[in-house]
C-alpha cells in the first residue's frame, strides 16, 4: 500500500481520481479552494473554475446527465449560491455520479458566517457523508459517487476546514475501472422538471431517503467503537476525534453518513448507556433527530453552538474541566490582524475613501481589509456581489445631499460572480451610485485563482480576457472609466467628480496582485525615509502599509521608518508625504 | 489524554514560510515511522496575520489540533507570536524562537509598545528556552530565504529523532536547486 500525507482536500481531490471523475467545478472559497487546485494535477479531470457556484453545479449537472462522474466544491456560503439548481437536482437525480463537497468554517476563520451545511442536507432532501479525517476524505469520496448512482441521487460530503486543512497518513488506492463512457440518452420524464414530471419524482426522492437510511445501517462508515463505562457519544466528522481524545474509554458511534440517519443503529446504540452525549460543531443537527426519535440526549444545553469545538472546549462544557491556562503571562500583547500586503495596489483606493469620507459597501476580498484601521473605509460587507445592491437601495432611500456618499467597491472575480446583475439594475432603475470595481486581474484573497478577467484557465492555458469597460458599457453605464491605483492623487480626484455625477458611474481601477503567480510583479527596490525631512505628521501611516513603521525617538520627535525587508518600492508612500521630496525617497 | 502523544506548535507571521516548515516537520515523523496530524488555517489570515500550525505525533493520534496547555514544544518564528501562544505550552515545555521581530499594524502605527525583551521574559519562565539568529545564520548558508530551514536544524536538537531523517525529509521535499544551501542552513541551526 502507498502511503501519504495528505490535507483534506488533497485527499478529496485523490478520492475524485480514485472514483474515476471526469468533470469538476467549482469557485474558489476558503476553505474547500485547494480541492479543484489538486483535482488538476490528475490529467484525465476536467476541471475549471466556473464564474460562480450555481455555474458550477449546474456545468456539472450537465456532465451528469451526459453520464460522467462529476464533483463540485464549494465553502458553505457556496451553497446558498447554488442551491436553485441543488433542489430541483434532488428530483431529476442523476446519470453519472454527482458528489458536491462542501467545506463549512466553523469559527469564521475566513468567512462571515457559520452556517452549517448539514441543515442543506435535509432541506434538499440530499444525503451527506462526514469524513473525520483525510483517509475518509478519500474513502468517502469513492463511497459518495457509488452511493450517487445506487441511489439515483446527488450526493453531499460535508468537510470543516479542520478536515480541508489538517494533514494525517492516508493508504492510496486504485482508481476503479470499466465505468461506462459518457454519450446521450435521452430521458425527458426525468430530467425536464416540469409539474407534472416533479410531481411523480417527489416520491421518488422520499423514498430514495428511506432506502438509504436502511442501507446505511448496515455499512462500515457508520460504526460502533466499543468501550467501557456508563456514558455513549454519538459524534461524526472532526468532533468525532476530539471526542475520542476526551472521552478515551467511552463508547461511541461514530456517524459516516449524517443525512439520513440510521435510526434503528442509533436507537439500540443509546438504550444501553445511562448518559449519551451528542457531540457535534454547529447546530444541534443529530441531536435534534435523536431527540425527536424520543431519546435523551444531552447535547447543545451544555456545548456551544457558536465556533468550532476544540478537546478544551468539550471537556470544559461536558466534564466542568476549568481550561488552565497557568503560564499566561498577564501582559498585553499586541493583536495582530490580516493586512493588505505592502504595495497591495486596493491601498491607495481605500485612502483615497477614507479622505472622501464615501459611505462604502463593501464586498468580499482582499479589500475588505479595508475595513480596518487605519483605512477604514468600508461601511458595509453581506455576501458575494452584495455591495452593487446596497448601494442602490441605500442611496434610494437616502435625502438627496447624502445620496452622492454612496460607493460600492467590488473585485474583479466578485463583480463576475455576482455583480453583474446587481450593476444591470443599478442602472435599470435609475441609481445614481458609483461603483469602483478593483482590478487586480486575479481571484487574490482565496490564494490568486485565475478567473475570466485573467485571461487563464485553472489548467494554466490561455483564455478569452473578459472586457470588463464593455459589460459595464453593456448594461448601460454611460460612464466608465480605468485607472491606475498607484497614481493615488489623480484615483481620488476621478471618484470625487464621479461621486457628484447624477448618475450610475463605475470606475475600473487596474493593477495587478502583488502575488500572482504566473506573472510575477516587479519587486522595486525598497524606499527609505530622509529622517532630516520628516516631521513626523504620520500622514503616510495612515495608508497601512506593513513595511511603514513608527520609531519613538528618546527626547526627539519620532520618526516614520521604511522596513526594507517589507517595503516593495510601489512608492504610494512617496506621494502622500506633503513635504515632496521631503519624506520618503528611493534609495540611490 | 494520552500521554504518548507529542504536541508541537508553530507560530509566526502570515508569508513567514510556516506552512512548509511544518509540512517538512510532518514528512520527518511520518519518515520516522509515528502517526502524524498537523492543522493550520489557510486564507484570511495568512494576509500578514498571526499564524499557527499545530503539529501532534505519536502511536495514534485524534485530534489535529493541540489542547490548550498541552504543547511539548512552542517553534516560534517571531518574537511577539511566540510569545502571545506561550499559553499553549505545558509546564516544563520547550521554547525555540526566532529573535526576529515583525510589528503588528498598531504597533507599526505608534499606538501600543512592541513588547520588550520577549527572549528573557519567555526564558524567565521556561527554562528550557532557546534563542536562534534565523537570519544572520541564513545569511551565512547563503540565502536569507533558507530562515525556516535553519530554524528546523535547530529544532532537530530538541527531538529525539536521527538526523539522517531529517536530511531525508529536506531531500524530499526542497527543489534540487536550493538543495545545497537547505542542508548547509540546516546544519547551522543544529548545531546553533
Ligand atoms: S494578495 Fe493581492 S489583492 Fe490581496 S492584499 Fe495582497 S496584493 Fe492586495
Ligand atoms: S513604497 Fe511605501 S507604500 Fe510601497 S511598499 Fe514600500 S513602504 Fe509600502
Amino acid at each position: 500500500m502507498k502511503k501519504a500525507i495528505l490535507s483534506g482536500n488533497e485527499a478529496f481531490a485523490r478520492g475524485a481520481h480514485e472514483a474515476g471523475v471526469r468533470l469538476a467545478s467549482a469557485y474558489p472559497g476558503t476553505p474547500s479552494t485547494e480541492i479543484l487546485e489538486n483535482v488538476i494535477k490528475y490529467p484525465e479531470i476536467d476541471a475549471s473554475w466556473a464564474t460562480n457556484e450555481k455555474v458550477s453545479l449546474e456545468v456539472a449537472i450537465g456532465a451528469s446527465f451526459g453520464g460522467a462522474r462529476a464533483l463540485v466544491t464549494t465553502k458553505h456560503v457556496g451553497v446558498n449560491v447554488m442551491a436553485d439548481p441543488l433542489f430541483t437536482l434532488s428530483y431529476t437525480g442523476v446519470r453519472g455520479g454527482l458528489v458536491i463537497v462542501v467545506a463549512d468554517d466553523p469559527e469564521m476563520h475566513s468567512s462571515q458566517n457559520e452556517q452549517d451545511s448539514r441543515n442543506y442536507a435535509k432541506f434538499a432532501k440530499v444525503p451527506m457523508f462526514e469524513p473525520a479525517d483525510s483517509q475518509e476524505a478519500l474513502d468517502f469520496t469513492r463511497l459518495a459517487f457509488e452511493a450517487s448512482e445506487k441511489f439515483d441521487t446527488p450526493v453531499f460530503i460535508r468537510s470543516t476546514t479542520r478536515i480541508s486543512h489538517s494533514k494525517s497518513i492516508v493508504e492510496l488506492g486504485e482508481p476503479v475501472q470499466g465505468l461506462p463512457e459518457p454519450r446521450l440518452e435521452r430521458d425527458p420524464g426525468k430530467l425536464v422538471m416540469l409539474p407534472a414530471n416533479a410531481r411523480k419524482r417527489h416520491p421518488m426522492v422520499e423514498q430514495r431517503l428511506r432506502d438509504m437510511a436502511e442501507w446505511s445501517a448496515t455499512q462500515g462508515f457508520n460504526r460502533v467503537e466499543e468501550g467501557s463505562g456508563e456514558i455513549g457519544i454519538i459524534t461524526a466528522g472532526v468532533a468525532y476525534q476530539y471526542a475520542r481524545e476526551v472521552f478515551p474509554e467511552a463508547s461511541v458511534l461514530k456517524l459516516g453518513l449524517v443525512h439520513p440517519l440510521p435510526k434503528g443503529l442509533i436507537r439500540d446504540f443509546a438504550a444501553r448507556f445511562k448518559t449519551v452525549y451528542v457531540i457535534e460543531e454547529l447546530d444541534p443537527f443529530l441531536e435534534e433527530q435523536i431527540r425527536a426519535m424520543g431519546i435523551e440526549v444531552l447535547g447543545k444545553d451544555k456545548l456551544p453552538i457558536c465556533g468550532e469545538l476544540t478537546p478544551g472546549r468539550i471537556e470544559a462544557s461536558l466534564l466542568g474541566a476549568k481550561a488552565e491556562l497557568p503560564l499566561h503571562s498577564g501582559e498585553v500583547i499586541p493583536n495582530r490582524p490580516p493586512n493588505m500586503c505592502p504595495g497591495c495596489p486596493h491601498r491607495g483606493v481605500f485612502l483615497g475613501l477614507n479622505r472622501l469620507k464615501a459611505y462604502v459597501t463593501g464586498d468580499i476580498g482582499c479589500y475588505t481589509l479595508g475595513f480596518l484601521p487605519p483605512l477604514s473605509a468600508m461601511d458595509t460587507c453581506v455576501c458575494m456581489g452584495a455591495s452593487i445592491g446596497n448601494a442602490t437601495g441605500i442611496s434610494r432611500v437616502l435625502p438627496p445631499e447624502e445620496r452622492s456618499k454612496v460607493v460600492a467597491v467590488i473585485g474583479d472575480s466578485t463583480f463576475l460572480h455576482s455583480g453583474i446583475t446587481g450593476l444591470m439594475d443599478m442602472v435599470y432603475n435609475k441609481s445614481a451610485a458609483t461603483v469602483i470595481i478593483l482590478d487586480n486581474r486575479i481571484t487574490a484573497m482565496t490564494g490568486r485563482q485565475e478567473n475570466p478577467t485573467s485571461g487563464f484557465t485553472l489548467a494554466g492555458s490561455e483564455a478569452y480576457e473578459v472586457d470588463l469597460e464593455q459589460i459595464c458599457r453593456a448594461v448601460g453605464v454611460k460612464h466608465v472609466q480605468v485607472i491606475d491605483p498607484y497614481e493615488i492623487d489623480k484615483t481620488r480626484e476621478l471618484i470625487r467628480s464621479e461621486m457628484a455625477r447624477p448618475e450610475v458611474s463605475v470606475i475600473i481601477t487596474r493593477r495587478p496582485c502583488m502575488l500572482i503567480k504566473r506573472d510575477v510583479v516587479e519587486i522595486k527596490p525598497p524606499l527609505y525615509v530622509d529622517e532630516d525631512k520628516c516631521t513626523a505628521c504620520k500622514a503616510c501611516l495612515k495608508l497601512g502599509c506593513p513595511a511603514i513603521e513608527w520609531q519613538d525617538r528618546e527626547g526627539a520627535k519620532g520618526k516614520c521608518h521604511v522596513n526594507k525587508h517589507l517595503c516593495v518600492g510601489c512608492g504610494v508612500c512617496e506621494q502622500v508625504c506633503k513635504f515632496g521630496a521631503f519624506g520618503v525617497c528611493h534609495v540611490e | 489524554m494520552s500521554n504518548s502523544i507529542k504536541n508541537i506548535l508553530l507560530a509566526g507571521v502570515g508569508g513567514q514560510g510556516i506552512l512548509l516548515a511544518s509540512e517538512i516537520l510532518s514528512e520527518v515523523l511520518m519518515l520516522a515511522g509515528h502517526d502524524v496530524k498537523k492543522s493550520e488555517i489557510h486564507g484570511m489570515a495568512q494576509r500578514g496575520g498571526s499564524v499557527t500550525s499545530h503539529v501532534r505525533y505519536g502511536a495514534r493520534v485524534y485530534s489535529p489540533i493541540i489542547p490548550e496547555g498541552k504543547a511539548d514544544i512552542l517553534f516560534g518564528f517571531e518574537q511577539l507570536e511566540t510569545f502571545r501562544y506561550l499559553p499553549m505550552l505545558r509546564p516544563g515545555g520547550r521554547v525555540l524562537v526566532n529573535d526576529l521581530k515583525i510589528l503588528p499594524p498598531s504597533v507599526a502605527l505608534g499606538k501600543e509598545p512592541y513588547p520588550q525583551d520577549i527572549p528573557a521574559k519567555i526564558a524567565g519562565r521556561f527554562p528550557e528556552t532557546k534563542v536562534v539568529h534565523g537570519m544572520d545564520l541564513a545569511l551565512e548558508a547563503g540565502n536569507p530565504r533558507t530562515v525556516n530551514t535553519v530554524l528546523i536544524g535547530a529544532l532537530s536538537r530538541l527531538m529525539d529523532i536521527e538526523e539522517g531523517v531529517w536530511l531525508q525529509a529536506i531531500r524530499n521535499m526542497v527543489p534540487e536547486r536550493f538543495l545545497d544551501e537547505n542542508l548547509k542552513a540546516f546544519e547551522l541551526g543544529r548545531n546553533a
